[in-house]
């Protein structure tokens, strides 16, 4: 109970900080609103339609949720350590990882305004039929993939505190991950190595699970493995953040000088 | 005070050696020894300070202590627990306050940013309200906590990060320079929380330049220069070690040419300094134990206007700047 207080009060300040600029804000909105246009526009001119064009949709609108946290949550760690704040958070007396948790999610959240903003682009200026036969399950689709796009966000972020310039990883994974989690294109049409990548990467299944509910068919499989490789996320980012703290203090990287 | 000897601090030959590599392939490296195995030790209800130039060591050494740096050498016991294996159990029972702008949400307000860090330091959720308003009214931000911190002078920040430090009410609380850049009221201010939170038995380790603030404060100092300490004792114990006798300034107004050669040639005259005060200058002259250098100085000014004229005893300052450059 006390660590689930933790995550919402430090998620809502988190939010509250990152919504503060309105410049910060309009951006998170313009730039997937100009891929979401691109790729609406490469749609219709290869003929797309009803169900592809509505796929597309989806799919751009899980982009702006990527991409608000990919690019930001390097970055994130970073700004709190020329901010002065990362010495203080790893001297809080809770895991490191936890606290990552409600950083990453605020971005998330952000990333979810976009989606919204996305799917109300594709259907006013495309005219997209945006029918979702599933709304109750679309939404919680929605609601897993936020909060497993927010933990892989904490995965890149946890190597920012051992290095002080990982925080261009984020910028560098952005783009491949559209493709590989099959955002823009059906993950059968990418070459067969490139699979099991896929399938270890949660907004795969999530991505996939909200298509399954708009269109009427089951998401509940896509969630399970999308919750399961969140989760793997989370073990995965308490162990390796336990090791780069320690890494931090041994190599002074905490700090700016 | 009645207090008891119970070391909350021990460090025995502490050291820490930092690398630095340049260079992409072929990478030199460069080894700085920061501290070279720093040894005191602080007992419960202390107020001790940690003196130093820059670059002695002093925040590298409260850093090792309080765990955001792993030691190369040597060990300390906060509390009783190490600060390598238990770098958690220190965590929880320390308080953390640095000087300067850095260390704040600026574009939160004072009173999400004290909340958002009683959540992380673990205060109790029905504890939590309350204790952010006690640390409000006592750092005297009680009206402007609603404010965002973009727009909080430094003197505000600064009570503002004590607040934050003492969140979680810690039995130790290290004070790294939390003085620098704040105007004399809000150092004055500051004192007197430190003292007060000394009173109530919290153990301070407090680093700063300003001297007076350590006389004031501390019950012990620890002068640390190019990473070792170089003495260590009361703000008395420390003045008692300083080889000069009285100290005699002068105020002249135009020093005349060849004067200091003069004075500095009296054989009772240990160091002569000038420091330019506007239009006048003070002339501080620094005289052998047990020698009186007034009236030999004073003669070599004749003919000079003078302004006020201050025979003292040796300060902490005095004695700061002998040990410092000697080591």
């Amino acid at each position: 109970m006390r660590l689930l207080r933790l995550v919402a009060v430090a998620w809502w300040l988190q939010l509250k900080m990152r919504s503060r600029s309105a410049f910060d804000g309009l951006l998170s909105l313009l730039w997937p609103g100009f891929f979401a246009t691109t790729i609406f526009m490469m749609f219709r001119q290869g003929d797309a339609s009803g169900p592809a064009l509505l796929s597309a949709a989806v799919g751009s609108s899980a982009m702006g949720i990527w991409s608000a946290v990919s690019t930001t949550a390097a970055f994130a760690l970073q700004m709190e350590r020329r901010q002065g704040t990362l010495e203080l958070l790893v001297l809080a007396p809770q895991p490191f990882a936890l606290l990552l948790v409600p950083l990453t999610l605020s971005m998330a959240t952000i990333g979810a305004y976009s989606m919204v903003a996305t799917l109300l682009w594709g259907r006013i200026a495309f005219g997209i039929d945006i029918s979702i036969a599933d709304p109750a399950a679309f939404v919680l689709a929605v609601i897993v993939t936020v909060f497993a796009i927010g933990m892989l966000g904490m995965l890149i972020a946890i190597s920012s505190i051992r290095y002080r310039t990982a925080w261009a990883l984020g910028s560098a994974i952005e783009m491949p991950v559209w493709l590989i989690c099959g955002f823009l294109v059906a993950i059968n049409d990418l070459p067969a190595w490139v699979r099991p990548l896929s399938a270890v990467l949660a907004p795969t299944w999530g991505v996939a699970a909200m298509r399954a509910a708009a269109t009427g068919h089951s998401p509940w499989a896509n969630l399970g493995w999308c919750l399961l490789t969140a989760a793997s996320y989370g073990v995965i980012a308490v162990l390796v953040s336990r090791w780069m703290v320690h890494s931090a203090r041994a190599n002074a990287t905490l700090a700016l000088s | 005070m009645v207090r008891v000897a119970e070391p909350v601090i021990e460090v025995e030959e502490l050291a820490r050696t930092f690398h630095t590599r340049r260079g992409l392939f072929r990478r030199p490296g460069k080894e700085i020894e920061a501290v070279k195995g720093v040894s005191f030790a602080v007992e419960r209800g202390e107020l001790f300070g940690l003196l130093g130039p820059n670059g002695a060591g002093k925040t590298t050494t409260i850093k090792m202590l309080i765990t955001l740096l792993l030691p190369t050498g040597g060990r300390a016991r906060v509390l009783g627990h190490d600060v390598v294996k238990d770098a958690r159990d220190v965590r929880g029972k320390v308080g953390y306050v640095f000087g300067g702008d850095r260390g704040l949400y600026e574009r939160l307000s004072g009173l999400d940013n004290l909340r958002y860090f009683a959540e992380l330091y673990g205060v109790p959720p029905r504890e939590s309200k309350q204790r952010v308003g006690e640390l409000l009214e006592l750092v005297g931000l009680v009206g402007r906590e609603k404010e965002r911190v973009e727009g909080y002078s430094r003197g505000m920040r600064q009570r503002l990060h004590i607040a934050r430090g003492l969140l979680h009410r810690p039995q130790v609380l290290f004070l790294d320079e939390p003085s620098i850049g704040i105007d004399p009221v809000g150092a004055r201010e500051l004192r007197v929380t430190v003292k007060n939170l000394v009173e109530s038995g919290t153990t301070v380790l407090l680093t700063t330049h300003y001297m007076f603030e350590a006389d004031e404060l501390c019950d012990r100092i620890a002068v640390i220069a190019q990473g070792r300490i170089v003495a260590q004792g009361t703000p008395d114990d420390l003045k008692q070690q300083v080889t000069t006798g009285t100290v005699v300034e002068i105020e002249v107004f135009g020093l005349p040419d060849g004067v200091l050669e003069k004075v500095r040639a009296e054989p009772d005259v240990q160091s002569v300094a000038v420091d330019v005060q506007g239009q006048a200058q003070l002339l501080t002259v620094h005289a052998q134990p047990g020698a009186d250098v007034t009236q030999a100085v004073m003669a070599h000014l004749e003919g000079s206007r003078f302004g006020r004229v201050i025979t003292r005893q040796p300060t902490l300052e005095d004695a700061y700047i002998e040990l410092v450059n000697a080591a």
